[in-house]
């Protein structure tokens, strides 16, 4: 075992960091950090410059413009990004759909597709969740009825993730209502401005509109846009969701909120003195401080692994440890306001901005992307396996 | 960054497995343990059989015979014999007082203690006093015309009936400030009174008083102010006691799987109730979080503590700090909900889920609690 990063690791680690320093300018680190809603601007600007210098997918194989980054290449460059306060990608077309259309797309898709996602000229959103079909999505109803050489689409999905901006969406819609559950679905990829696509933001806790409802009449989607075989969808999602493990964690963020946390803390000021020299506060930061630390050499045990079978259930544990995480530090940092914490408008003092909101916009993380009890099961399929 | 154990490090951990799953399983502890309770302070045979396997030979260097083990080596082994629940002295002697020796003895030592101790010949004991797991009280050491004079108490220190000596952490006042310091001592030498028992987890053990122990000036181990290498045994100690109750802990999970897969209750396996899986993914999930920090804590516990931190890195004490806490919480968690899930059957004496709850118990009374941790790392992070 050697749990130092190796010399290429290292030296990897220094490109990403030189990279940052020169073209992560300070206006949109400052933004980025600030809190708050990510700047849609920002976040095509920043994977335009991704793109120009190589960077835009680094996990892509060399094939496809990729620098066939190793997982622990992944973390290093999720990690220095969060830092640095360099815009979030936006996952769903270079970490999502991506290896699907590798793997299962046909050579047109991937000739048209792929270099679109990569400099960021297609936005895309994912079409899964329905208002009847949460964590049991197999139960979906959207349909797709072929009609010569389209799919007309009829139905609707909800908790489409930042889909008011997006260009394309990859959908999965039920092409076969009389097999059972998982075996009728196929997954289509439409421009979000064909005909028929209506998309209502919904407004969120903190006041944020990150998600949507998307309504869909009569969308005439041609053939050639369906994702490999009719029918076979259910596999290319489950691939879609098994294939990112190297930002499952969020470690990367949470380290980039615990240092906020502790910013706040010593500004904060209680009986005269800041808050971070009260031992009992201190003794909570430490704590979430050491639970990150075993998340991130859990990260990287799982980054590192060579045998993939127990890579599963590890996954889980890393999906609810990282959220629980990250959830604990944004509570701290909104309690380390107390009464300060109350103020919601973007004028209060400079650390206290956001804080809440933060606070309550993370608690989407224990739920999406399957809730920590759907992941709870799935651990439980290889531990106790009844 | 490399996770996976050499060839060499999973051979000997799969050789202690196999002579553990032999030896030692929980039918046959029994009987070992029912030969302690006849007054013998451990098992020789056992012992011997470990010698053979060079398990007590790890962690004594080449040039003094041994394998050169490191701490990947120990926490293979530790992992095993914890969990089989193995209550020979393999942390006391083989590991902790090993290191103590190996680190700081002179030739003379090194000759007379590490190649018996390596064979099994001899059991050395530590008293680390208060920057250990083991004892609250100091020892202290004051000069004589032709040595030192001992004199202290030390509590529930691990296998020392069965020990020919003790390496002692002393205080000693020196001019104007004091000095902590080592001695190598017989443990059957006029002043030292043992008080024998036999702890929670069925491990041998002695509170120990010094009254006026005379010991010669060559029994001192190494020179000056040693708190620097006692606080790197302490750290070993605390971290080969994590790795054990990290193999006891990994064997209850799966003791507890394997009983709610196979008990039934409204005519279905136990473990076919969602709360009661959720239950085992909590456990498992402990065990996950503190096995990587147990790792880190190996990666580290051979540095001083001044090197990692020179490069901006988790230090030793950090991470053994770190390791303390989440370790202490889980075998708690792991150990309480192990009982919980067995039912009745858990808290009785028959079956192996309850030792191992009195194994992990001990194990968080030997180090201290989390919260004793916990300050020592935030104290250290402050910034």
């Amino acid at each position: 075992m050697d749990l130092n990063y190796s010399a290429s690791e290292l030296d990897f680690q220094a490109r990403v960091r030189a990279f940052l320093a020169e073209h992560l300018t300070a206006d949109m680190a400052a933004r980025t950090l600030g809190g708050g809603p990510a700047s849609v601007a920002d976040i095509r600007a920043w994977q335009g410059l991704l793109h120009a210098h190589g960077w835009g997918a680094i996990h892509w194989p060399v094939e496809f413009g990729g620098l066939a980054a190793t997982p622990v290449e992944q973390h290093l460059f999720q990690l220095e990004c969060a830092l640095a306060g360099a815009p979030q990608q936006v996952a769903f077309g270079v970490k999502m759909l991506a290896p699907v259309l590798m793997r299962y797309g046909s050579r047109e898709h991937q000739q048209y597709f792929l270099p679109r996602i990569l400099s960021g000229e297609h936005w895309w959103c994912q079409g899964y969740s329905e208002p009847g079909s949460g964590s049991d999505l197999a139960s979906l109803k959207t349909q797709a009825v072929r009609d010569g050489e389209h799919y007309v689409v009829n139905g609707q999905k909800c908790w489409n993730t930042l889909g008011q901006h997006a260009d394309w969406i990859f959908c999965l819609v039920r092409t076969d209502t009389s097999a059972k559950a998982q075996r009728g679905i196929s997954m289509l990829l439409f421009n979000m401005k064909t005909p028929g696509i209506t998309v209502k933001p919904t407004r969120l806790l903190d006041g944020t509109y990150e998600v949507n409802e998307i309504f869909f009449t009569d969308v005439r989607v041609p053939v050639a846009n369906l994702v490999g075989e009719e029918n076979q969808g259910w596999t290319y999602a489950k691939y879609l969701l098994g294939h990112e493990r190297a930002g499952i964690a969020g470690v990367g963020a949470s380290k980039r909120d615990l240092l906020d946390l502790k910013t706040v803390a010593s500004v904060e000021q209680r009986q005269g003195r800041p808050l971070a020299e009260d031992p009992e506060f201190g003794r909570r930061i430490a704590r979430v401080e050491i639970d990150l630390l075993a998340l991130e050499y859990t990260n990287l045990r799982v980054l590192s692994a060579k045998d993939a079978a127990s890579i599963t259930m590890q996954a889980s544990i890393l999906k609810i440890r990282g959220s629980e995480i990250r959830q604990a530090i944004a509570e701290l940092t909104m309690e380390a306001l107390g009464a300060g914490a109350l103020r919601f408008d973007d004028q209060g003092a400079e650390h206290a901005r956001g804080v809440t909101a933060a606070y309550m916009n993370l608690r989407k993380l224990s739920i999406y992307g399957g809730s920590n009890e759907i992941q709870k099961n799935i651990i439980s399929q290889s531990l106790v396996g009844v | 960054m490399d996770f996976s154990f050499t060839e060499e490090q999973t051979l000997l951990a799969e050789s202690v497995q196999r002579y553990l799953d032999d030896r030692y399983s929980f039918e046959a502890r029994k009987q070992w343990l029912k030969a302690m309770g006849d007054g013998a302070a451990h098992s020789p045979t056992v012992w011997n059989e470990l010698a053979g396997l060079g398990v007590l030979a790890l962690l004594v260097p080449e040039k003094d015979g041994g394998l050169g083990g490191g701490a990947f080596e120990t926490l293979v082994v530790a992992q095993a014999l914890g969990g089989h629940m193995v209550v020979e002295p393999f942390i006391s002697s083989a590991v902790v007082a090993t290191r103590a020796i190996a680190m700081l003895g002179t030739p003379e030592q090194r000759a007379q203690w590490l190649p018996a101790m390596a064979e099994g010949k001899a059991i050395v004991v530590p008293v680390l006093g208060g920057t250990a797991a083991s004892t609250d009280a100091a020892v202290t050491a004051t000069v004589t015309n032709d040595g030192w004079r001992l004199n202290g108490k030390a509590r529930a220190v691990y296998h020392a009936p069965a020990a020919q000596a003790f390496v002692v952490a002393a205080r000693v006042a020196a001019g104007e400030g004091t000095a902590d310091t080592l001695f190598l001592v017989s443990a059957n030498g006029a002043g030292v009174q043992q008080t024998r028992y036999i702890t929670v987890d069925s491990q041998s053990a002695a509170d120990l008083a010094f009254n006026n122990m005379e010991v010669a000036a060559s029994a001192r181990l190494g020179d000056g102010d040693s708190s620097t290498a006692i606080a790197a045994l302490a750290d070993l100690a605390l971290f080969t006691l994590c790795a054990e109750a990290l193999g006891s802990m990994e064997q209850a999970v799966a003791l507890t799987v394997d009983y709610t897969r196979n008990r039934q209750q409204f005519g279905m396996p136990l473990a076919r109730f969602q709360v009661l899986q959720h239950r085992m993914v909590d456990m498992q999930t402990h065990v996950e979080q503190a096995r990587s920090l147990v790792y880190l804590a190996a990666s580290l516990i051979d540095t001083g503590d001044s090197e990692a931190q020179a490069q901006g890195s988790t230090s030793r004490t950090q991470a053994v700090a770190a390791m303390q806490v989440l370790v202490l919480e889980a075998a708690r968690y792991v150990s309480q909900q192990a009982v919980q899930l067995h039912g009745g059957m858990g808290v009785t004496d028959e079956m192996a889920i309850s030792h191992h709850f009195k194994r992990l118990l001990a194990t968080g009374l030997r180090c201290g609690t989390a919260a004793q941790h916990l300050d020592r790392y935030a104290g250290l992070t402050a910034a």
